[in-house]
């Protein structure tokens, strides 16, 4: 790995065929992102984890490294950008941390505070979307869907079930579950699967554990997103 | 027990005047009045004008998130809703028994948040008007001026709610809106330096919570023209009692007594509430108005809260309380004592009880214990019922097959004490208000009559026992005549 680019005025090593966001992760400078995820491609939608590679955004998920290149990611103008998109995901959902049982463990409320977001800012939409509470152990809060369609990529490219997708178009873009009643428990889902432990959010719920891990030792009380061995 | 002043015969000819709002009781508050041309007082009503909702909008969701989600009804209470709803829930997992950790650490959450309100009534709310008098210098009645003339009494009010806060944060994850509790049990158990931390504090807790129940029976003792007649009216009162007829906030069975004390029923399973307990709709207000069923609408309401819990009871387990409770029985002279401002002696004898539990709980190593889940057989309803620092809280929810909630009813302790609040402003209007021009006085007597009940009126943490109100005189045409408005901010 003797190819560098520049981040941040740090100089980060990456390999052939590495993207922008890996070769940061593998260096342990971290950049916010939801809808990216080590084990699958990446998908580009979510935009959070933007930079600007020689002045033009792009998303980093997805920009291979080449040598030389100079990117800008921590940046007072690229955040306030990134916070904005936080914020319109919490007003296209219904996002109510208090009482949400991922609260500390939910990667959009970690990045939120971790771009120092203090407000929705914009207008909540408020959307109606029913549960999907048919199936006997997992239940799916489709309130909290932003759309990072990792449960879809999961269920397809690991499970080899296609259990999830995503339909409609533009702003009326949902979750949904194939079956012909649209409900959970009519398909071969399993809470074994790799879709139902993918979720940054809180769509996916083991139904009865609740509130199980007690405030302090939940993932995101003990050290913030961006600190996390894991996440690094 | 009437309805006398509830309702005017001709209220098209009379003066209206409105306090609004009161103050935060689960929302807003207002008190309207209706003078005629000699300011007699013909109608007082104390209305709840705000709708809440949660009973609603928790349909749907799953049963498991509910003792979190309902605990936001509140910021001063929020663990009696937090285990309300928990035992409610234990019923529909079928946890009949908790473990013993269980119920101690839920136990240790719920007398820490008694400490703390009852705390915070009397020293932040309340102390002003009783130390200063009720239409003392408004500029100085308020904690700030509890804090210059009398520090140490401040200091100690403080302190006393810091240390049920902490109880609640080691217990709960946190000091407001916690996770502690959970159906079938709790989540943490304490750790050796959680315990000994409150260790350190807990024997002065307690002297402090004597000291302050000597306070408010001097208080009151010195003036029985006063604090026996303030605001009074007689009604049946109702709690849970515990094991033994012991003085219980956390479990026990039902309880009421008629205004004579005489037992109205007693070892009432909660579980079948809604054969005793109903509750009336009133066109002009959005909250209920319950009511003992056998007695009915006209007869059957009732009062709760410290002044029904300790009269009720036949005994504290805990010795300094004991000893408090049996000064206060034997100053009501062998009958119930209905006066209002009597909720302020007894609510620090229950605050006394609860820093006595406290230590006592501290001393018992099933606090240590990870032993913290019950299981069993699974049902579809349940009912919790728990004594919260206002009074009795019934909370009732049904789910359905797939574990979301279908039906909630909810009682609050505000709600229960609805009829006697108005009561007693209704007997405070006469007598005060009569034949004279609105001052600010005044209005501080209204909220003296209502904040003894100690309702969410009171309960909003920036208030700080200066209630927002604001008072129209107008005359029959609508013409504004005379105003007083007092905000917060205006202090």
């Amino acid at each position: 790995m003797s190819q560098t680019f520049t981040l941040d005025g740090q100089s980060i090593p990456f390999a052939d065929g590495q993207t922008i966001l890996q070769a940061a992760t593998a260096a342990g400078v971290f950049i916010p992102h939801l809808c990216y995820h080590p084990e699958f491609k990446p998908h580009g939608s979510c935009k959070l984890c933007t930079v600007k590679v020689n002045g033009r955004h792009t998303a980093s998920c997805t920009m291979r490294a080449t040598p030389g290149m100079t990117v800008e990611s921590n940046t007072e103008d690229i955040n306030a950008e990134r916070r904005s998109l936080v914020q319109m995901l919490f007003v296209e959902g219904n996002h109510f941390c208090p009482a949400c049982e991922q609260s500390g463990n939910c990667k959009l409320q970690a990045t939120a505070y971790q771009l120092g977001m203090m407000s929705p800012h914009f207008d909540h939409f408020f959307p109606s979307r029913a549960l999907d509470a048919s199936h006997p152990e997992v239940l799916l809060d489709f309130n909290r869907c932003i759309l990072c369609s990792l449960c879809v990529r999961a269920s397809r490219d690991v499970d080899g079930k296609n259990v999830f997708a995503l339909s409609g178009r533009g702003i009326k873009t949902r979750l949904i579950v194939n079956a012909g009643s649209g409900r959970l428990a009519d398909t071969n889902f399993s809470p074994a699967d790799k879709a139902a432990g993918v979720c940054p959010v809180g769509v996916f719920l083991k139904k009865r554990r609740g509130f199980a891990v007690p405030i302090g030792e939940r993932r995101y009380d003990k050290a913030p997103i961006d600190s996390i061995a894991e996440e690094i | 027990m009437s309805y006398h002043l509830e309702t005017a015969e001709n209220p098209e000819k009379l003066r209206r005047i409105a306090i609004d709002p009161v103050s935060r009781v689960e929302g807003h508050g207002k008190v309207t009045l209706l003078l005629d041309d000699q300011n007699k007082v013909h109608q007082v009503r104390l209305h709840i004008v705000e709708f809440r909702g949660f009973e609603k909008f928790i349909q749907g969701r799953p049963y498991w998130e509910v003792p979190v989600l309902v605990q936001r009804l509140c910021g001063i209470c929020p663990v009696s809703h937090h285990l309300a709803a928990s035992k409610a829930l234990d019923a529909i997992v079928g946890a009949r028994h908790l473990t013993p950790a269980a119920e101690k650490l839920r136990r240790l959450m719920h007398y820490g948040q008694m400490l703390q309100s009852h705390a915070l009534h009397f020293f932040h709310l309340s102390s002003p008007d009783l130390l200063f008098g009720f239409d003392s210098d408004v500029t100085r009645r308020n904690i700030v001026g509890v804090a210059q003339e009398h520090p140490e009494i401040a200091k100690r009010g403080v302190l006393l709610r810091k240390f049920g806060q902490e109880v609640i944060r080691v217990t709960a994850g946190k000091r407001v809106h916690g996770t502690g509790s959970v159906p079938g049990g709790v989540n943490k158990s304490l750790t050796v330096a959680e315990r000994d931390q409150l260790l350190k504090d807990i024997y002065h807790i307690v002297q402090w919570s004597r000291d302050a129940v000597h306070l408010i029976q001097q208080v009151h003792t010195q003036d029985p023209g006063l604090y026996n007649s303030f605001g009074i009216f007689r009604s049946n009162f109702m709690s849970l009692v515990g094991h033994g007829g012991d003085l219980d906030f956390y479990h026990g069975t039902l309880r009421a007594r008629d205004d004579n004390g005489k037992i109205l029923f007693d070892h009432v399973d909660y579980q079948d509430y809604q054969s005793y307990i109903e509750e009336e709709v009133r066109p002009w207000s959005y909250m209920k108005f319950p009511y003992i069923r056998a007695i009915g609408k006209e007869q059957g309401w009732y009062k709760v809260g410290p002044l029904a819990r300790v009269q009720n009871c036949d005994q504290i387990a805990t010795p300094f309380a004991e000893q408090e409770r049996r000064e206060f029985v034997d100053y009501a002279g062998g009958a119930p004592l209905h006066a209002p401002l009597a909720y302020h002696w007894t609510r620090m004898i229950e605050m006394l009880h609860a820093a006595e539990v406290i230590k006592d709980l501290l001393h018992d190593d099933d606090l240590l214990s990870d032993d913290l889940m019950a299981h069993g057989e699974r049902a579809l309803e349940g009912v919790g019922v728990i004594e919260a620092p206002r009074g009795t809280l019934f909370h009732h929810y049904r789910v359905d097959e797939n574990d979301l909630i279908t039906m909630a009813n909810l009682i609050v302790s505000t709600t229960n004490n609805n009829q006697a609040m108005n009561e007693a402003v209704r007997h405070v209007a006469r007598r005060y208000l009569h034949g004279r021009e609105v001052t600010e006085g005044l209005l501080n007597h209204i909220e003296v009559a209502i904040r003894a009940f100690d309702p969410c009126l009171s309960c909003a943490t920036h208030a700080l026992g200066q209630m927002p109100l604001a008072v129209e005189l107008r005359d029959p045409d609508g013409t504004l005549v005379h105003a007083l408005r007092r905000s917060s901010e205006d202090r």
